[in-house]
């Protein structure tokens, strides 16, 4: 475990090193601030609760986390420095692991940021803490599991563009797997892939974690949902490291 | 007293393309190593195999008699590595790049802080371990990537070209630096000065399109003919005529 969070801290304090945090921390902030108060009509509503604030995260989270995962191993090959990270006495899992919890800790970071929201909604009104804080735990694992996919597609290309639009692409199949417009579309052609379509959508996941319900099936389908794709990020990386 | 360094029957295939064919070789503490080779020889590919990077098609590379295939973590413990080009991270400083490589290696506190401290005296980095590494010139950036392999005193040392790009004077500390350490280490250093062999190889490999064509020390080798460049052009350019 040590060396995994070694290399979590390098990576980490790599993304305060650069720009890179503080452009992505600034637009999270800005875009669900401006997107929960005009769009989400958190006022008009005069209902006490962030609602509005988690149904968005997700879909900025579609475009911004992309954008923090296409350079995880690309940017490694580009520099030739996971030639070095590999021959460090580390095993390759430590590696892939310790690349996603720095990235994985970054978002939890740029989460517990809007917190103004939370101090809003309980200065003007009583709202339900923990039906905040399942929601907020929902959002960090939408994050995870976006992180997951971008990483293996990272460890895929040495191209960061081809890398952010695949990750991008991917992860709206898993966003948009469950929307009413893609399970009414395919209950009409091929209503026996309306059940699977839900089953893989994050989005559906996410519904209960909004309305305070943490179940457990949900706690396991994110988890393996991140084990599967950090597996495969192992095996990308262990068979074409040095391509 | 056996080999710190066996390489036994190593082949590297891309495809159609054969990048090593079939080499072997041992390396015994107090031995430093030259790996000369043209371009697209193959040195590179045998080290980074060497070093557990590049997966071998056949054939067995063992470091301090640990596999590097079959357990790499151990095997690694024992080397240090200066891959081609010596990258490193550059919005990380020095110590801070450095601190980094000796966590992994598993220092902590003050022996870690005197771990790298000693590896920027031994390759005089001292005056900028604050900077960032991208800020620096490339002659600073190969030495980080040395002192980065120096670390933690390995008894396996494998550097590709640890010369290149440095001034004449950097050159020579490097070579200086590298016959202190020879007695207690076993060293192989890729180059394509030939001059290098002779001040400080004690044994040269000549290899080429994947095979390696000669091993002897630098001193055999020149008697081959009138002068080492003449030797190494015959051994290793395609032969039509003659």
């Amino acid at each position: 475990m040590g060396a995994t969070l070694i290399v979590a801290r390098r990576e980490l304090a790599g993304y305060f090193a650069t720009p890179v945090a503080y452009v992505f921390i600034v637009i999270f902030l800005v875009m669900t601030g401006a997107l929960t108060f005009t769009l989400g009509n958190f006022f008009g509503r005069g209902v006490a609760d962030l609602q509005p604030f988690f149904g968005f995260v997700p879909w900025l989270f579609l475009f911004l986390v992309p954008a923090l995962t296409m350079r995880l191993w690309a940017e490694e090959r580009r520099l030739g420095t996971i030639e070095l990270l590999l021959t460090l006495p580390l095993a390759q899992w430590q590696a892939v692991l310790g690349k996603f919890l720095a990235a994985w800790a970054f978002c939890a970071i740029a989460l517990a940021l809007t917190f103004p929201l939370v101090i809003t909604v309980n200065y003007l009104g009583n709202p339900d803490n923990g039906v905040i804080a399942a929601g907020y735990a929902g959002c960090l694992l939408v994050a995870g599991a976006f992180l997951a996919v971008g990483a293996a597609i990272s460890a895929l290309t040495k191209n960061q563009v081809i890398a952010f639009v695949l990750t991008v692409a991917v992860c709206f199949l898993f966003t948009a797997a469950g929307s009413p417009v893609v399970t009414e579309f395919l209950s009409v052609r091929l209503p026996i892939l309306v059940e699977i379509a839900r089953g893989v959508s994050i989005t559906e996941r996410l519904g209960g974690f909004s309305r305070g319900i943490v179940s457990l099936p949900d706690l396991v389908f994110f988890a393996s949902f991140i084990g599967f794709w950090l597996f495969a990020n192992a095996l990308v990386v262990d068979h074409r490291k040095a391509d | 007293m056996s080999a710190l360094i066996e390489i036994d029957r190593l082949s590297k295939r891309f495809g159609a393309f054969t990048a090593v064919d079939d080499v072997s070789f041992s390396v015994a503490k107090g031995e430093v190593l030259g790996f000369l080779g043209p371009n697209g020889a193959g040195k590179s590919t045998t080290m980074k195999m060497l070093a557990g990077f590049v997966t071998p098609s056949s054939g067995t590379a063992r470091i301090c008699g640990e596999d590097v295939v079959d357990r790499p973590v151990p095997a690694k413990r024992n080397l240090g590595y200066l891959p081609e080009g010596a990258p490193t991270y550059p919005e990380m400083t020095v110590s801070g790049f450095l601190a980094f490589a000796a966590r992994v290696r598993g220092f902590r506190g003050s022996e870690m802080r005197d771990r790298v401290a000693h590896a920027m005296s031994l390759t005089t980095l001292e005056g900028v371990r604050l900077q960032p590494i991208e800020t620096l010139s490339k002659g600073f950036k190969r030495r980080v990537g040395l002192a980065q392999s120096l670390l933690h005193d390995p008894q396996v040392l494998v550097l590709d070209e640890p010369t290149d790009g440095l001034d004449p004077n950097q050159k020579h500390e490097v070579r200086r630096l590298i016959e202190q350490m020879a007695p207690s280490k076993a060293i192989i250093i890729s180059t394509h000065i030939l001059e290098e062999v002779s001040a400080i190889c004690t044994r040269a490999i000549v290899i080429a399109r994947g095979k390696v064509l000669a091993d002897a020390t630098p001193k055999e080798l020149s008697y081959r003919g009138p002068t080492l460049d003449a030797v190494f052009r015959d051994l290793t350019m395609p032969k039509e005529s003659a």
